[in-house]
């Protein structure tokens, strides 16, 4: 079989980036990479990035695709800065990322694809591929991706057009060759993908993607190949995961510790649909979807089916919150448990539907008419998802209420190697319903987390209305000046006390310093990155990255008045900044990018370093 | 408060009714509405504790608080959607759902749509007065072209909807029609809508005594009615007033008078369910002055498998070959161990 025989350079980490046309499979290649560096035991971080368009015109900047990943034998927290070696599958994508490549870098490109049309496609007046001072420039790899994939394919009884879409696992191939990839899963997903349906299809692939890695082997470069160790984790089952999929799973799991039917409604919309897909593929688990009319929809099946007893969620982007923001207000005042996830994009309006940002802060907290706080939580890294989710379970049912629970696209679409829980291990979710041998008052509340009691339709005795109009206690409409004051304090301060439930908050550092950088969401890999770089340095610098943005933890502001200053990097315009200053009386200063691109560590550092000098 | 698992058949009206005063204005026809809701459901032979009514935004969504079952006022236009919800989660519950023609057609005129074609096993009452009540009397999606009124002070413009013609183009499996004068017509109606299996349509003429008055009279008043209403009876001709009938002329129905060559068995026979929706779709249209205002069940369609069961029926199917082991769903199939 495939055996390399030549010498490897020891490196601790790496960040490849492919890039070519929408259509060119480059997610698909990304991920496959990705699988094979988990199963090499590296830790990793990913970064798709993909237009909005599913076909834009090929050829053109417009469908450029790319996929980003760092591997390591480090822990690895962010797809890293700029790449190490970049594939350019045509001139578009080469001119759409070589911006991005250092000097020295590894480039391979598919040549075959540099003819006139594409390159002026491009907008590329010569070919940059004979400039001298270009070709110096990098590590430059030629390959004729498309005629050495069709001359492997030459037995093949695939037709010449499906032949050359195979090109993508060649150059997939190729690279597992430099950096020491393991083929198995790769040829494993061939199997499960095609093997029954279409062996030709996985045949050809497989073939390949031994061509690329054979092509590594025997070509006659000077290069070094790669050599990664693995990754010194914690013993265990480990898997690969998005975070969409581990919100996936963190639902299921919280509707399972708290012994509840689990059903989630959705509309389709970027980038969370994967969650509707993911939790209607696991009927077999007992979990019921429902695809709604639209948003709202949505939302209202949620409610009604919270109403009659399951544990119901809907998962939705910006735009779909908007929608959803009259139901969620009867969620509040009806003091009924939903999970509502948003997977943030970038906005307003469609924006930036495939980009990441973390804009919708303010609209999680304050987007309903009335006073209507809700709490609201926010994953920080895709397996966080998992964690979080379970969280929102608790929160929701434990303390009667809607949840906001926070993500985004970076979180969503990126994935991580996951230390797989045991199911054991996870802590039940205490759910106490209505009795029907007590009588039954709609809005009696518990002493410590002032959570109602929820009675189920169904149970005989406990008949009772609720609705949008304000209620007295004994769940009796009522419009009484001070009856209303006391209901809209009892639901602020219900929503406050669950700060009373949450651990102590981690200091990343030390307690008390020059510097306190507080993020929250999916900047947590960014942050901490480059803030243990510059500890490692001996600033005096901590960060804390919140998980509960409402309500913020007891704790908190004695740690930032622990600090000199404050620093408060966000993918929006100093939203949580805003929060803080309001809050706390403190000078957060907002470190602010919203180009639809998550943090590098390098100008986090540099922002860093100016906070302090 | 009173434990309610009684014997079947032993609930009365009294059972039904809180203890909340009713708030709507004298004389509205809601309160003839409710009373028939309150007289029927103790004859449906379901335990007290299985109903849930839920309602929109309007005088007519006002209802839940006055039924002393589960009840939920929702939010303008969205009922349907939590009917939805509740009747996905539990298909055991019995569910009535309240609207009216703004709340229903207008705002939520989407969600009716899709209820309606998803074929949920639940009732669904549209209160339709041809006015906003409880905003004070601006036109409604079913007022007649020209209706003045304080938003529309030379007259609306938009040509109304037609509730039955709504129903029966989303494809609602039961479609019927009553009016707030006639109790027993009501009760009568309402039976048969609990009855179907699947979304049950059920339009009701209400008058509204502040802001509408008198909008119904013509056909449904006392005087009037005999010659501009059609009672529709299952299998039996089409015929209203002292000698009056329905015929049909091509695809165009006709009022016919009997004699001079005219029989009864000229007449289109009324048979709500016929396949094809063409009849019950002539018969939608058919209205005052042109043509007596039918009332009954003009289409019911058995056979269409409900939505809730359909949705149980996949993940009782999916569970045959054994149900999710969580652990394996949390480990997947590409996992690795580090010792």
């Amino acid at each position: 079989m495939i055996q390399a025989n030549d010498s490897f350079e020891e490196i601790e980490s790496a960040v490849v980036r492919f890039a070519g046309d929408s259509g060119d499979g480059m997610q698909t290649i990304g991920e496959r990479f990705t699988d094979s560096s988990a199963f090499a035991g590296n830790d990793i971080a990913t970064l798709p990035d993909f237009p909005a368009e599913i076909r834009a015109p090929a050829g053109t900047l417009a469908g450029v695709s790319g996929y980003q990943l760092q591997f390591g034998s480090r822990t690895i927290l962010t797809p890293g800065d700029e790449p190490d070696a970049l594939v350019a599958m045509n001139p578009a994508a080469l001119k759409a990322n070589i911006g991005d490549l250092p000097e020295g870098g590894l480039l391979v490109v598919n040549v075959d694809s540099f003819k006139d049309m594409n390159l002026k496609k491009a907008g590329y007046q010569n070919n940059p591929l004979q400039d001298e001072e270009f070709r110096r420039k990098y590590q430059l790899v030629e390959l004729d991706l498309t005629s050495l994939t069709k001359d492997a394919l030459s037995e093949s009884p695939l037709k010449p057009s499906d032949k050359a879409r195979c090109k993508n696992f060649f150059a997939l191939g190729f690279m597992c060759y430099v950096y020491g990839r393991p083929l198995e899963p790769t040829l494993k997903f061939f199997d499960q993908k095609w093997g029954k349906k279409l062996p030709d299809v996985a045949e050809a692939n497989s073939t390949a993607l031994k061509a690329g890695f054979n092509l590594g082997d025997t070509m006659e470069t000077a290069r070094n190949r790669y050599q990664l160790a693995k990754a010194v984790v914690q013993p265990g089952v480990y898997r690969k995961i998005s975070g969409n999929e581990a919100l996936v799973y963190g639902l299921v799991a919280g509707a399972n510790c708290a012994g509840r039917e689990l059903l989630y409604s959705g509309y389709p919309i970027t980038p969370a649909s994967p969650v509707l897909e993911g939790l209607s593929a696991l009927k077999k688990y007992g979990v019921k979807t429902v695809q709604a009319e639209d948003e709202i929809a949505a939302m209202g099946v949620a409610i009604g089916a919270s109403f009659a007893g399951d544990l119901s969620v809907v998962a939705t982007s910006g735009p779909g919150m908007c929608l959803k923001s009259e139901f969620i207000g009867l969620a509040s005042i009806t003091e009924l448990p939903v999970i509502i996830c948003n997977v943030q994009r970038g906005g307003p309006s469609t924006g930036l539907p495939t980009k990441t940002e973390q804009s919708d802060l303010l609209q999680s907290l304050y987007s309903r008419h009335g006073d209507c706080p809700l709490p609201v939580l926010a994953a920080h890294s895709p397996s966080d998802c998992f964690d979080c989710a379970i969280e929102a379970c608790r929160i929701a049912l434990k303390h009667t209420t809607p949840v906001i629970l926070l993500s985004d696209l970076y979180v969503a679409n990126g994935a991580e190697p996951w230390l797989v829980p045991n199911v054991s291990d996870l802590s039940p979710i205490e759910v106490k319903f209505a009795d029907p041998r007590e009588p039954y008052v709609t809005y009696r509340r518990d002493s410590q987390t002032l959570a109602r009691t929820q009675a189920i339709p169904g149970q005989p005795g406990l008949e009772h209305r609720i609705g949008g109009l304000e209620k007295s206690e004994d769940g009796g409409v009522s419009y009484d000046p001070q009856n209303h004051e006391k209901m809209t304090r009892l639901r602020a301060e219900k929503v406050e006390r669950i700060a009373d439930f949450l651990p102590a908050t981690q200091i990343h550092g030390q307690s008390s310093g020059d510097l306190l950088v507080i993020g929250w969401g999916g900047t947590y890999g960014a942050i901490t990155s480059a803030v243990k770089a510059m500890q490692d340095e001996g600033f005096s610098i901590s960060s804390v990255h919140l998980r509960h943005l409402n309500p913020l933890p007891a704790d908190l502001e004695k740690i930032i008045r622990s600090f000199k200053k404050v620093i408060v990097p966000e993918l929006n315009l100093g939203q949580l900044s805003m929060i803080l200053r309001a809050k706390y009386l403190v000078d957060a200063r907002s470190l602010s990018k919203v180009q639809g691109k998550p943090f590098k560590v390098l100008e986090l550092r540099e922002a860093f370093h100016k906070e302090l000098s | 408060m009173s434990p309610s698992n009684m014997e079947e058949g032993s609930l009365t009206k009294k059972d039904f009714v809180t203890e909340n005063d009713v708030r709507w204005c004298p004389g509205c026809g809601d309160y003839a509405i409710l009373n028939a809701v309150q007289r029927t459901l103790p004859e449906l032979g379901v335990p007290k504790e299985k109903f849930v009514v839920v309602s929109g935004i309007g005088c007519s969504s006002r209802f839940p608080y006055y039924m002393n079952t589960y009840g939920f006022h929702t939010i303008h236009g969205r009922a349907p959607t939590v009917v939805t919800g509740v009747k996905s989660a539990n298909p055991e519950l019995s569910v009535w759902m309240i609207t009216g023609d703004g709340d229903g057609l207008s705002i939520g005129g989407n969600h009716l749509m899709h209820l309606l074609r998803r074929n949920l096993d639940v009732n669904v009452l549209l209160f339709n007065n041809r006015i906003y009540g409880l905003t004070k009397g601006q036109y409604s999606p079913t007022s007649e072209v020209g209706k003045k009124t304080k938003s529309t002070p030379a007259g609306s413009l938009d040509y109304p909807v037609n509730p039955l013609l709504f129903a029966l183009g989303s494809e609602a499996t039961f479609v019927a029609r009553t009016t707030d004068t006639d109790q027993k017509h009501m009760v009568e109606t309402f039976k048969a809508a609990h009855a179907h299996k699947g979304t049950s349509f059920v339009e009701i003429f209400q008058n509204c005594v502040i802001f509408n008055n008198h909008a119904f009279d013509p056909v449904t008043g006392r005087e009037s009615r005999g010659e501009q209403s059609l009672i529709l009876n299952e299998g039996q001709p089409l015929r209203f007033g002292e000698n009056k009938g329905i015929r049909l002329n091509g695809f165009d129905p006709e009022v016919v008078e009997l004699g001079n060559g005219v029989e009864e068995s000229d007449l289109l026979v009324h048979r709500s369910k016929t396949a094809n929706p063409a009849y019950a779709t002539i018969l939608a249209q058919m209205a005052y002055p042109a043509f007596p205002t039918p009332f009954g069940i003009l289409r019911q369609i058995e056979g269409r498998e409900t939505y809730e069961d359909a949705l149980h029926q996949q993940i009782q199917s999916a569970q045959a070959q054994g149900t999710g082991n969580l652990q394996e769903l949390l480990t997947g199939k590409n996992s690795w161990i580090v010792e």
